[in-house]
């Protein structure tokens, strides 16, 4: 058993300002905006998702609930990153964090990271298996807010 | 005889480990505790010169096999103070005991509407398969409630049991490490004409059992975290519940004939454990019961009381109060598990930060969600303690805790 990494890998210091400071926190009146609910068996985390889709866009997003510093920090990057961002390329995004927190070495290449900007920086949690159901909640609750919305003409 | 912890340490080769740079301080014990080495060897002695299967051959090693595992029965009898040895059977774990006690005497013996009683400090494994029964078959439940004291709250404990079939109730909680008055339930639930069942998966590793004299009907308890192996467990109940209970999983050694327009099932413990046993791990739990036997459940209490108490103490006047206890501020009636709740540190990130210095302690619900909510609380970190427990390791634990907390503010 290889030892564990240290602990800066995980805790850097923008997913712990992000766990401080937490963006886009609260809720949105549903409808219009549309409401996912994800929990983590194992550690009790729990959240909610509130999205406001208008046209292509997710024009607002909102989150409440509690959690560890890495799945409340994930949950606020991300309601950050995919703000103003049109279905498709937030679907794309969620595909290529989870990809972030699966690839064995997390040493994804420099443009797969530029890509993620600062979302890069929970790229350590993937050496911290036990962790990454933490980091992906609110994605997958995201991924169940935008399967759940009604289709838009 | 003395304790002489130090000694006993070195019975436990897991506590040689190192982790992440320091020696391991394992304070997880109340999941599960760590393996003396010879309950090792006798499990290594079963399977180098007797394994065989058991109840069935006729030679050698195979007499062998059942001997060890009947021994081990008797050993765990003797352990626990039961009457005989067919009251012991063995399962998987308190769960699959919690289970077996459902399923095979629970159908038998309730019908819609019978009560069950249970509390809300419980774990899942005495509340799941009493809500299964509930759906099945239509009982009803009642719930004894949990104090700010971290208590049972009694005050309406004979309003609960009115008409009550079965009071089942845990010894000592896995979260709060609260030890209920067993033997004041004991008594009450008898006098409305209910029985008791405790579950013993906490209890029995740390405080001396007694059956004859504990006023319990069942007892549910694991051989893993009592210095046991994993995939043993037992439930025993007294010889006249047994009689009333009928077969739990259908299977071979639970029969003594099977024709082709049915079966008739074995008597005593065999009728209860269908299929080939865990026999290794049998006779693993028989070394480890005459391992706590040979130090002694009263020395070994009391070790664990002076170490809670030491606890105590140290996690109450180190923190300024940014960490708080969840469970009983004293040893009164209180065993050595210990629920923290740090002040904006997510117990995921407690453990987390711990393991750093080599500190194993628990984040999470402790399968006890029912608990957890009653305190508004997701998860805490709980340390948990074991014979080989010591002061430094308490030591450990609180300046690992300091670290933590800097680290989140």
């Amino acid at each position: 058993m290889t030892q564990m990494p240290p602990l800066n890998d995980l805790y850097r210091e923008i997913v712990m300002d992000h766990y401080r400071t937490p963006r886009n926190r609260g809720e949105l009146p549903t409808p219009p905006a549309q409401r996912a609910d994800g929990h983590n068996p194992l550690c009790g985390d729990e959240i909610s998702v509130y999205v406001l889709i208008n046209g292509d866009v997710i024009e607002d997003i909102k989150l409440t609930g509690h959690g560890c510093s890495i799945s409340q920090a994930s949950s606020s990057m991300m309601s950050a990153a995919v703000k103003g961002r049109s279905l498709e390329q937030t679907r794309e995004l969620v595909a290529r964090f989870k990809e972030l927190m699966t690839s064995e070495t997390a040493d994804s290449s420099d443009q797969a990271l530029r890509e993620l900007g600062e979302i890069a920086a929970l790229s350590g949690v993937s050496k911290f298996p036990v962790r990454i159901k933490c980091a992906t909640l609110a994605w997958n609750t995201l991924t169940q807010a935008l399967d759940d919305a009604p289709q838009q003409g | 005889m003395s304790y002489d912890v130090r000694v006993l340490r070195s019975d436990f080769p897991l506590l040689r480990r190192v982790v992440n740079g320091h020696p391991l301080t394992y304070l997880d014990s109340g999941a599960t505790s760590l393996t003396p080495r010879t309950v090792l060897e006798a499990m290594d002695v079963y399977y180098s010169r007797h394994h065989s299967n058991v109840h069935r051959g006729v030679y050698q090693t195979a007499a062998e096999a059942t001997e060890a595992y009947e021994g081990a029965r008797a050993d765990v009898a003797r352990f626990i103070g039961a009457a005989s040895p067919d009251e012991v059977v063995f399962t998987k774990n308190a769960t699959e005991s919690f289970n077996l006690l459902a399923r095979a005497w629970g159908t038998a013996h309730l019908k819609e509407g019978d009560v069950v009683v249970l509390s809300e400090m419980d774990h899942h494994a005495n509340l799941v398969p009493w809500f299964q029964l509930r759906d099945s078959h239509g009982i009803t439940l009642r719930f004894l409630r949990v104090n700010d004291e971290y208590r049972l709250d009694l005050s309406n404990l004979d309003e609960l049991l009115d008409g009550a079939r079965l009071l089942s109730v845990t010894a000592m909680s896995n979260v709060l490490g609260t030890v209920t008055p067993i033997a004041q339930l004991a008594e009450r639930a008898h006098a409305a004409g209910a029985l008791l069942a405790v579950d013993g998966a906490q209890s029995v590793a740390h405080l001396p059992t007694n059956v004859a004299t504990l006023g319990a009907d069942f007892l549910a308890f694991s051989g893993h975290k009592m210095l046991g192996p994993t995939g043993i467990g037992v439930l025993w109940a007294k010889s006249e519940h047994w009689a009333e209970t009928p077969p739990f999983l259908g299977g071979g050694g639970m029969i003594s004939d099977v024709t082709l327009d049915g079966f008739t099932p074995a008597s005593g413990p065999a009728r209860y454990e269908a299929g080939t046993p865990p026999i290794a791990e049998a006779v693993g739990l028989g070394a480890a019961v005459r391992y706590l036997s040979s130090i002694g459940m009263d020395a070994v209490a009391a070790h664990e009381l002076d170490l809670t108490a030491y606890a105590l103490e140290r996690l109450a006047h180190s923190f300024d109060e940014r960490v708080r206890i969840i469970g009983p501020s004293t040893t009164l009636d209180r065993g050595g598990v210990i629920s923290l709740d740090v002040e904006g540190v997510h117990p995921h990130d407690v453990s987390q930060v711990l393991d750093q210095h080599g500190v194993c302690v628990r984040p999470g619900h402790h399968c006890a969600k029912p608990l957890m909510r009653r305190f508004g609380l997701a998860a805490t970190a709980r340390a948990s303690f074991g014979p080989y427990s010591i002061p430094a390791e308490v030591d450990t634990l609180v300046d690992a805790l300091r670290d933590a907390l800097e680290m989140f503010t």
